[in-house]
């Protein structure tokens, strides 16, 4: 078994094995919007690649650009200098290989249930018939824990329930990569607590690819496998970060609360942090 | 437990139901009227309530009243669907059009303060005296306050909400139709609910006036016809029925649809 294995390694090419075709490829990305007949800059030439299974974190305080980052990828701005492949193929519109979550609880459809949200995607985009969309519904719902409300009307649940409920909608499609646009920050620190280990043992069983936009450090850390920190006007990766050894439980690392600190000091701009981050980039 | 004691008090919950002291209320006023009524003994001012009660039961049985409310609801009804249908395009013209936006928010703002029964003249003119002209007039009482609520609420969706239906590729009618349309629901069911209140006083108004050549008058005309009569009891009579229908609609119809729909969702309080 093992050597045929290695056989086979011998006769890929070196390069392809080192670097599999990414998932997702953006290059000298520059992203601009209009602000009263001015153009602004809201990210400069930024390179990425994100590989199938990533947990991608775009960290960095607001006006960095995260944000209409994740928006360039979800295909809702053009890039305004360079590209952005999904799978080798230009992103050109927005489409449900990308499934957003975002952080306002109003992207849920007031006007259907927790079931009707959840085979919306799939019933919307002729993707599932009806049977099927209800029967992947019903088992995305019992995952996120909340087949007690399947029937309920969102204006009835929680913040925490309403975004797991986005979270439903999202995965129930199988995207090619879930976009999550500061999906917690408008819940209370328990509950965004609770969400993040949910979030990460839903990515244990089902291994989708993630961009996770925030602005907690210590979310970023823990949520991400590669945390990208960024920094404003304009915005730019200022650093890559391997936190992939971070999860739910290493909040009571001393390893944990020091790179969080030094994290902090990049964003605040605080002296002696300028010339970069001594650990694995 | 002395709070419990009081709360489970029979009285207490008696007079707690609104629907109790609602009707309570309702038989207040009856009395009321009833007693003015005979205490005035003048039936050509004010009669009472058994006396209007007694010429709704008359002229309902001869069949007058039936039919006076018949051509008066088929009145409203043709206004009230040419003024959705003439709304629908106009808003659709203006969240397609930059152009249709303008001219549509200068139209509102032009014409939405004309009562549309200062319309009637001119209508009469153009379309004769008869419901043509009555249905025009109703049609545009309708129509302002509709498209004024129908792109509030389009304009209100937020912006998770687009960017969901785009995230599905969801694009032109099928974006409207799943996302936009059942957003700005109850702007647009509230548009409908003060149109229909408007168009119902249009109504009444502009047969009071003018439909008297008809000889398929509606309720107004009714109303018209006995005061001319001096049929006072008979002009009561006819003033209820238009304030029945009036609830009759507002809470049968329009109530319901908003408890099973707006209410239900939380997208407005009960």
């Amino acid at each position: 078994m093992l050597r045929s294995n290695s056989r086979v390694a011998d006769m890929v090419p070196a390069g392809v094995v080192s670097a599999p075709a990414p998932l997702l490829a953006l290059r000298d990305v520059t992203l601009t919007y209009a602000n009263g007949g001015q153009q602004i800059i809201a990210a400069q030439n930024i390179s990425l690649t994100v590989q199938t299974g990533d947990r991608i974190v775009l960290l960095g305080p607001s006006g960095c650009g995260k944000s209409t980052l994740l928006k360039a990828v979800g295909g809702f701005i053009r890039p305004a200098a360079g590209s952005i492949r999904l799978a080798d193929k230009p992103i050109t519109a927005p489409g449900p290989d990308r499934m957003m979550v975002f952080q306002e609880f109003d992207q849920l459809l007031p006007w259907k249930t927790v079931l009707g949200n959840v085979m919306f995607p799939m019933v919307a985009s002729r993707k599932f018939d009806r049977k099927t969309a209800r029967e992947r519904a019903r088992d995305i719902i019992r995952r996120v824990g909340l087949e007690a409300f399947v029937d309920a009307y969102p204006h009835t649940l929680s913040g925490g329930m309403k975004q797991r409920v986005a979270i439903a909608r999202a995965l129930v499609m199988e995207p090619k990569m879930l976009l999550m646009d500061e999906p917690f920050g408008a819940l209370d620190a328990l509950t965004r607590r609770r969400m993040q280990h949910e979030l990460l043992s839903l990515w244990d069983d089902l291994r989708f690819t993630l961009i996770f936009v925030t602005h907690g450090i210590e979310e970023g850390i823990i949520i991400g496998s590669r945390l990208f920190v960024m920094t404003p006007h304009p915005g730019t990766i200022h650093t890559e970060i391997n936190v992939n050894a971070y999860g739910d439980g290493s909040r009571a690392e001393p390893s944990f609360g020091r790179l969080a600190g030094e994290i902090e000091d990049l964003l605040l701009e605080r002296p002696g942090m300028r010339n970069g981050l001594g650990y694995d980039i | 437990m002395t709070s419990e004691a009081k709360a489970s008090h029979p009285l207490r919950g008696f007079f707690g139901s609104s629907a109790i002291r609602r009707v309570l209320l309702i038989l207040l006023l009856a009395a009321i009227w009833e007693g003015y009524g005979r205490f005035l003994g003048d039936d050509l001012l004010f009669p009472s309530l058994s006396k209007t009660v007694a010429a709704l039961f008359a002229s309902t049985e001869s069949g007058e009243l039936p039919s006076r409310l018949a051509n008066s609801l088929t009145t409203l009804g043709l206004g009230y669907a040419a003024g959705i249908a003439l709304a629908a395009i106009l808003t659709t013209l203006a969240i397609s059009t930059r152009f249709g936006a303008d001219l549509l928010s200068m139209l509102t703002s032009m014409f939405s303060p004309l009562p549309a029964v200062a319309l009637l003249p001119m209508a009469i003119l153009w379309f004769g005296i008869g419901q043509p002209a009555i249905v025009f007039v109703i049609m545009f009482s309708v129509l302002w306050v509709l498209v004024l609520n129908a792109q509030s609420g389009f304009h209100g969706v937020s912006p998770a909400l687009r960017m969901t239906g785009y995230n599905l590729s969801l694009t032109g009618w099928r974006h409207v139709l799943f996302i936009l349309a059942p957003a700005a629901f109850p702007s647009i069911l509230s548009g409908l609910k003060i149109g229909w209140a408007f168009a119902w006083r249009t109504l009444i108004a502009a047969e009071l006036v003018f439909g008297a050549s008809s000889r398929s008058g509606g309720l107004g005309w009714f109303i018209a016809e006995h005061r001319n009569e001096l049929a006072i009891d008979q002009v009561f009579a006819g003033m209820l029925v238009v304030i029945l229908v009036g609830l009759l609609v507002e809470i049968g119809i329009f109530r319901t649809i908003e408890k099973v729909t707006v209410i239900r969702w939380g997208m407005q309080r009960g």
